[in-house]
């Protein structure tokens, strides 16, 4: 990997939510509680959602991890707190879309806001995983969520 | 550096992955992961090649030349084997495919029953842990663990609760992966005999390093059952050993069962080929086990005595180099003397998975993770370490990349602004 993949991987956006992660900590209430772990790395979160009337009020989460996975929370809390579910599922599946392009995928920047900072990781097969923990764990905690309220 | 290879620069030539660049060439390949699978050398590559390409065919059965060839092939590689551990006979030299199936063919054949206890260890691999928590599960008997101290040692101090009449299985590896302690083997297994438990030893990491000779060991010392992996003493993947006590062995049922493995078989019922046979069932990996001979003899021609000592020379000065990295903290013993060639260490402020992403920016591999140990990590409190491991081919100057590479880390991840 050159110094120049290496800077697309860790842009400055990645280390300031690294260093700095919004929305880090457990908080009540919540409906859903989950808890995902990178069986390869170890990594884990701790994530609770809190769902009112469709609308997400918080994502609260405790997690252990590498700079790619940290940020990657962090960036999912400022990107889905405050929408609908469903409005969170498009903007899940955009960035899905943009980690499983093999670098290929210009990411809509409109949707993802920060989260655009992860295509330079898209490009490192073993990080993807580390970027999607966080994710994974909203959507499950969701499902969760939703399976309630039916 | 006195206990070097006086040969390094010639033992690397023997390694052609060591010429790997990165970068159009601009980043040379500074291999520290030795632990995770070592590197081959070039008479392996060959021995296996050949193998296929003129001495091909199935073992043990095939009535024509090719087949006499291979069998003589395969079963060659099964005599160095027994040279390389010492092993007091040939026969007790089992081939599985690694260290991981030898430990759950004895995991899943050696009698257990309610009541009974296994000893394991805090510092073992997954594959040292798993094949026993679901045996124990199975025959309802419990699982007990030798404790670590803080310095990363095995805690002995209750080995008298811990190895008693009920102990039937000690379960321990030689070298750990993670915290590069060698354990006292020969202490813990004469405990363990003395109530008549059995006594299994991973010497996935011990193998590489260490000269083993089992049948200079005094017996009541010596274990019963002995794996390691050929990947990680510069053999091919894909082939391991279990060494067992002939009278350990043949007490155990079949693994497997299939072909190569029978006396003979009826309808009703089958009896079973005599030691090693009995435990190989199908056609093995051939290839492998010949390439795995190869790589046996290139570390005995070497000698095992001057790998050891090359390890312990570069492991003080790992020791000592990554000392002077601000931030590193390294976990297990401090004495070189007392540890394999594996050093774990933490980076204040950096996860293990951003440091070995930015080495391996600077051409540097080593690990990053829990190592297949997390156990060892939780009872030092880390969630993942980086580790790096050296080999018999690991010159002074690859330990000052990596030293050179965690400032770039540290500058990379602005920890000193």
């Amino acid at each position: 990997m050159t110094a120049a993949n290496l800077e697309s991987m860790y842009q400055e956006i990645i280390l300031d939510h690294y260093k700095n992660p919004h929305g880090k900590g457990l908080r009540d209430p919540f409906e859903a509680e989950v808890h995902h772990v990178n069986p390869t790395c170890g990594d884990e979160i701790t994530l609770r959602l809190h769902v009112t009337g469709g609308k997400i009020e918080d994502i609260s989460y405790d997690a252990l991890g590498c700079s790619i996975s940290q940020a990657s929370a962090s960036v999912l809390n400022d990107l889905v707190v405050g929408k609908t579910v469903d409005e969170a599922m498009v903007i899940h599946e955009e960035f899905l879309r943009l980690m499983q392009g093999k670098g290929q995928v210009e990411p809509d920047e409109d949707i993802l806001e920060d989260g655009i900072a992860f295509a330079g990781v898209a490009k490192f097969p073993a990080r993807i995983k580390c970027a999607l923990l966080s994710w994974m764990a909203w959507k499950d905690a969701a499902a969760k969520t939703v399976a309630e309220e039916n | 550096m006195k206990g070097l290879l006086p040969d390094l620069d010639l033992v690397r030539k023997d390694f052609p992955i060591l010429e790997r660049t990165f970068d159009g060439g601009e980043t040379p390949l500074v291999y520290l992961d030795s632990a995770n699978t070592s590197q081959k050398p070039q008479i392996v590559i060959d021995t296996m090649v050949d193998h296929l390409e003129r001495h091909n065919a199935n073992i043990a059965r095939a009535m024509h030349h090719l087949g006499a060839e291979a069998t003589e092939a395969f079963e060659g590689a099964r005599d160095t084997v027994a040279r390389f551990l010492g092993a007091p006979e040939r026969d007790e030299v089992i081939f599985t495919k690694n260290a991981s199936e030898g430990l759950n063919l004895v995991a899943n054949t050696v009698p257990l029953a309610e009541g009974d206890v296994v000893v394991t260890t805090e510092m073992e691999h997954h594959s040292n842990i798993v094949p026993w928590q679901l045996a124990t599960q199975r025959a309802g008997a419990t699982l007990k663990w030798f404790g670590l101290t803080d310095s990363g040692d095995l805690d002995l101090s209750n080995i008298d609760e811990l190895i008693t009449p009920a102990t039937k299985i000690v379960a321990l590896t030689w070298v750990s992966n993670m915290l590069g302690t060698i354990n006292p083997i020969a202490e813990i297994a004469r405990k363990a005999h003395e109530v008549g438990a059995l006594v299994v030893v991973d010497a996935a990491q011990a193998a590489p390093v260490l000269p083993i000779d089992l049948a200079s060991m005094a017996e009541e010392e010596r274990p019963d059952f002995l794996v390691f992996t050929g990947h990680k003493v510069v053999g091919p993947t894909g082939i391991g050993v279990l060494w067992g006590r002939r009278a350990a062995l043949e007490a155990l049922p079949p693994f497997l069962g299939g072909g190569e493995m029978i006396a003979t078989v009826t309808m009703e019922k089958s009896t079973y080929a005599p030691i090693p046979h009995k435990f190989e069932a199908g056609t093995p990996p051939i290839a492998e086990a010949v390439g795995l001979g190869a790589a046996l003899e290139y570390l005995m021609h070497v000698g095992m005595e001057n790998v050891h000592a090359h390890e312990q020379a570069i492991t003080a000065y790992a020791l000592e180099r990554l000392a002077t990295v601000p931030g590193v903290t390294v976990l297990g013993p401090a004495d070189a003397a007392k540890r394999g060639g594996a050093i774990s260490f933490e980076l204040d402020g950096v996860h293990p998975h951003d440091v070995a992403q930015v080495l391996d920016s600077k051409g540097v591999a080593i690990r990053a993770g829990h190592h297949c140990a997390k156990p060892a990590h939780q009872r030092f409190g880390v969630q993942a370490s980086n580790r790096m491991s050296s080999y018999l081919y690991t010159t002074p100057a690859e330990i000052d990349a990596l030293v050179e590479g965690l400032e770039y880390v540290r500058t990379f991840f602005k920890l000193d602004k």
